[in-house]
């Protein structure tokens, strides 16, 4: 029995296993290996044993499961140890079958040992977030446990097709050993049926489960074959209830299909992601996507390249270093699967053909259409509660973008963050896959959105900051450009004071900014100065990045501010840029008092967008107020010896 | 009987190297290697602007003792392929090694399609073009 049992899994002590416990425990092993990341191949897939031929539960959610009966942490691996599962190294059948019993015994104060698991137990509780789970474990314990017992060799077989072919025969003999009163017809045509019907279950609550223990499932299913009394109506809802708390508590796999073996089937949200995808690389959807752009996207999946080769070499059908569509689904498919580690296949599965995959998704060109018809906003194909999703998102984003002061450095951070989400959302193993996929997704695209809309909130209101700024500029000594300094004084150096801002860390300064950014004491000047400051950033920076800031700050600055105030410039102007800040700085405090009030207005609105950014600008300003003071005394000083030399050469001349 | 094919960079490093029965695999390189001597008089022999498909065709090379047969097929860009067959196998025609060298041709540019490939890395068991290597030598053989 033992050796019979789990195919090649270590050795165990032999276990009694009743009817209802059985059922109970190859769903659990089911849930178990099914969250694992294929039949094949144990476990997680940094697991890096495999044991051919059986099936394993994944470490992890063992883990999960044996937490959830919340035993103390001793306790559990104490079973751990037990039930063989470390010696081995993995959790095959007979170790989580084992384990389940020790926690059964655990839970019932019974200690923790072989000896506890060879009498009856009730069933191991554990403490799911659907309710009914517990429930539904619990309540076969007492049905069952004085129940027939089934040998557990038999059981375990009857449980994993995988298993050698003795399964087939024995499972005919286990319906009738089945204490149950209806005994099932023979396994394999009761499991083929309520197999589809726990299908259309699975399907109609739109998991999408690993494919791979889909025969280990099979047992799931048994439940609803017997009908016996009690029994036999609890385990069908048992199963449902089951299969839902599946989906609640763990998001399933999203990347297999809903059919058994065919984990290459892509469902209608992967498809979906994917094609979001290929448009972000191509707008395009009917077009290709050129081997070079695949090629960048693909490696930033983190597979190696020989694999990235292999997988191209599948999906590219037509060999012409390019991939259309339905080339590109397949091979981002296969690139998430061989991520959640199933191994590559030998030849493009047939769901993956691209005659396959275009027949299956004529959707393309309405997603085109729509696309194009929404100017920054999802496909139309996406859910609504996606929509939802991604309209708040974008909507959040919208408030976050009015100052997007780095954006031209964010946007290459965008397209790494959405390409890093692309990948994370497929690298997530098992779990979360579904759900993180629509965020992921609605982040993606919502980042591309917000990008162009961030673009353009930025830009215009960079325009209107130019405008602003335009205007006052040219009627000369308005100091009313907002500069409480200003005016009278350079306008460049009105503009050169930002300069030490800059190098203060703050971005370019607003010099571009027409006047309204007084760096000086006013906080309302300075509020609209970073306001615009950072909303001509953007433009500034794309010729001047931030980064120049420190070498050529001189220039940056002193180019708008000619351009701005051109009748402005004077001779001393550009002697020194830092200097002529130094000079309106103070200067202008006392005159245009009067004129920054009637600009204030205006600026309270362009104040109330930047008040965000005001403290450390205030700050920063403030000291850049300081030490402009000095440089205006400086330059004071200059002027005045310069006038000095002036009056002394006159008479010269005159003579 | 043995049949073996060779793929050679512009530069005559090999790209990828297959002899059927995998024994005498060294002997092969050896032997790819002195044929590339004669590979490389026969281009030069052509002259420039040779671009028709029959050219790239190099025809037998040369025989040697060893009754084995070698064939030789250049590209465009002077990617070489050689193929030895057993001389045994006199059935062999033109037109058969002709056919051969075209597939070897097509399943390379396949290989080149694939942004992952670098030109001028070793042709690391394509599994298209690994496969129809081999498969086309068994027939040979």
């Amino acid at each position: 029995m033992e050796a019979a049992a789990g195919g090649g899994c270590g050795s165990g002590p032999p276990l009694l296993l009743s009817e209802g416990e059985q059922q109970c425990y190859s769903e659990l092993f089911a849930r178990c290996a099914g969250a694992a990341g294929g039949g094949p191949v144990s476990g997680p897939p940094e697991a890096g044993r495999a044991v051919p031929g059986a099936v394993t539960a994944a470490a992890g959610t063992v883990a999960d499961l044996f937490r959830a009966s919340q035993l103390p942490a001793e306790t559990l691996h104490q079973i751990t140890e037990l039930c063989g599962a470390k010696r081995v190294g993995y959790f095959g059948p007979t170790q989580f079958y084992i384990a389940l019993k020790l926690i059964a015994a655990a839970q019932s104060g019974l200690p923790v040992r072989i000896e506890s698991i060879k009498c009856e137990l009730p069933l191991p509780r554990f403490m799911m977030s659907k309710t009914d789970a517990e429930i539904r474990f619990g309540n076969p314990a007492e049905l069952h446990g004085p129940k027939a017992q089934i040998p557990y060799s038999v059981t375990e077989k009857n449980t994993f097709k995988r298993m050698d072919d003795e399964d087939k025969q024995q499972e005919t003999q286990s319906p009738t050993m089945s204490p149950l009163a209806s005994p099932p017809s023979s396994p394999p045509h009761y499991q083929r049926v309520p197999l589809s019907h726990g299908y259309s279950k699975l399907r109609s609550s739109t998991e999408q489960m690993h494919p791979a223990p889909y025969e280990a499932r099979q047992p799931l299913v048994q439940p609803e074959g017997p009908s016996s009394g009690a029994p036999g109506a609890k385990p069908p809802r048992h199963q449902a209830s089951l299969i839902r708390s599946f989906s609640v508590e763990r998001e399933p796999h999203d990347n297999s299909s809903n059919y058994p073996e065919e984990p290459w089937r892509i469902t209608e949200e992967q498809r979906e992601y994917y094609i979001n995808q290929f448009r972000s690389l191509q707008p395009d959807p009917s077009s290709f996507i050129s081997g070079s752009v695949a090629k960048n996207f693909f490696t930033k999946s983190k597979l190696s390249i020989p694999e990235l080769s292999y997988i191209w070499e599948l999906s590219d059908a037509d060999c012409d270093g390019a991939l259309t569509l339905p080339e590109f689904c397949a091979a981002f498919h296969l690139i998430v699967a061989r991520k959640n580690g199933y191994p590559l296949p030998e030849g493009l599965p047939p769901t993956l053909q691209p005659e396959y995959l275009q027949a299956a998704f004529p959707k393309p060109k309405r997603e085109c259409t729509l696309f194009d018809s929404y100017s920054e906003s999802m496909p139309a194909n996406q859910q609504p509660r996606d929509l939802n999703r991604m309209e708040k998102l974008s909507i959040k984003d919208m408030a976050d973008f009015p100052v997007p002061a780095q954006d031209v450095t964010s946007d290459d951070k965008q397209e790494q963050n959405k390409a890093r989400l692309a990948l994370k959302s497929t690298v997530d193993e098992a779990l979360p896959k579904d759900m993180s996929e629509d965020p992921a997704t609605s982040k993606d695209s919502n980042s591309l959105k917000a990008r162009p809309r961030s673009r353009s909130y930025s830009s215009t209101s960079i325009e209107e900051a130019m405008k602003r700024g335009e205007d006052p500029p040219t009627p000369p000594p308005r100091p009313q450009k907002t500069h409480s300094r200003a005016s009278s004084l350079d306008l460049n150096k009105v503009f050169q004071p930002s300069v030490p801002a800059t190098k203060s860390g703050l971005l370019p300064p607003p010099p571009a900014l027409p006047p309204r950014p007084c760096p000086s004491q006013s906080e309302q000047a300075s509020e609209a100065e970073i306001h615009p400051q950072l909303n001509r950033a953007p433009s500034q920076a794309a010729d001047s990045s931030p980064t120049k800031k420190d070498t050529p700050y001189s220039q940056p600055p002193s180019k708008p501010i000619r351009r701005k105030f051109r009748p402005e410039n004077s001779a001393t102007e550009n002697q020194e840029p830092s200097s002529t800040v130094g000079g309106p700085a103070s200067a202008a405090t006392g005159k245009p008092h009067t004129a920054v009030q009637k600009q204030s207005s205006k600026q309270k609105k362009a104040i109330q967008t930047a008040i965000r950014k005001n403290k450390e600008a205030n700050a920063v300003l403030a000291r850049l107020n300081s030490e402009l003071q000095q440089q205006l005394k400086e330059v004071h000083q200059e002027r005045i010896a310069l006038e000095n030399q002036l009056e002394q050469l006159r008479p010269v001349t005159v003579l | 009987s043995r049949a073996s094919s060779a793929v050679l960079a512009r530069d005559n490093y090999p790209l990828y190297i297959r002899s059927s029965p995998t024994e005498n695999e060294l002997k092969f390189h050896y032997m790819v290697h002195t044929s590339l001597d004669v590979v490389d008089e026969k281009i030069s022999a052509m002259g420039k602007a040779l671009v028709d498909q029959r050219e790239l065709y190099l025809g037998l090379l040369y025989p040697t003792e060893d009754h084995k047969i070698k064939y030789g097929y250049v590209t465009n860009s002077k990617v070489k392929f050689v193929m030895v067959v057993d001389s045994s196998n006199t059935a062999l025609r033109d037109n058969e090694i002709r056919s051969m060298f075209r597939k070897l041709h097509s399943s390379y540019t396949d290989v080149m399609c694939n942004p992952f490939y670098n030109p001028g890395d070793r042709i690391q068991s394509r599994r298209a073009f690994d496969s129809m290597v081999t498969s086309m030598m068994v027939q040979v053989c």
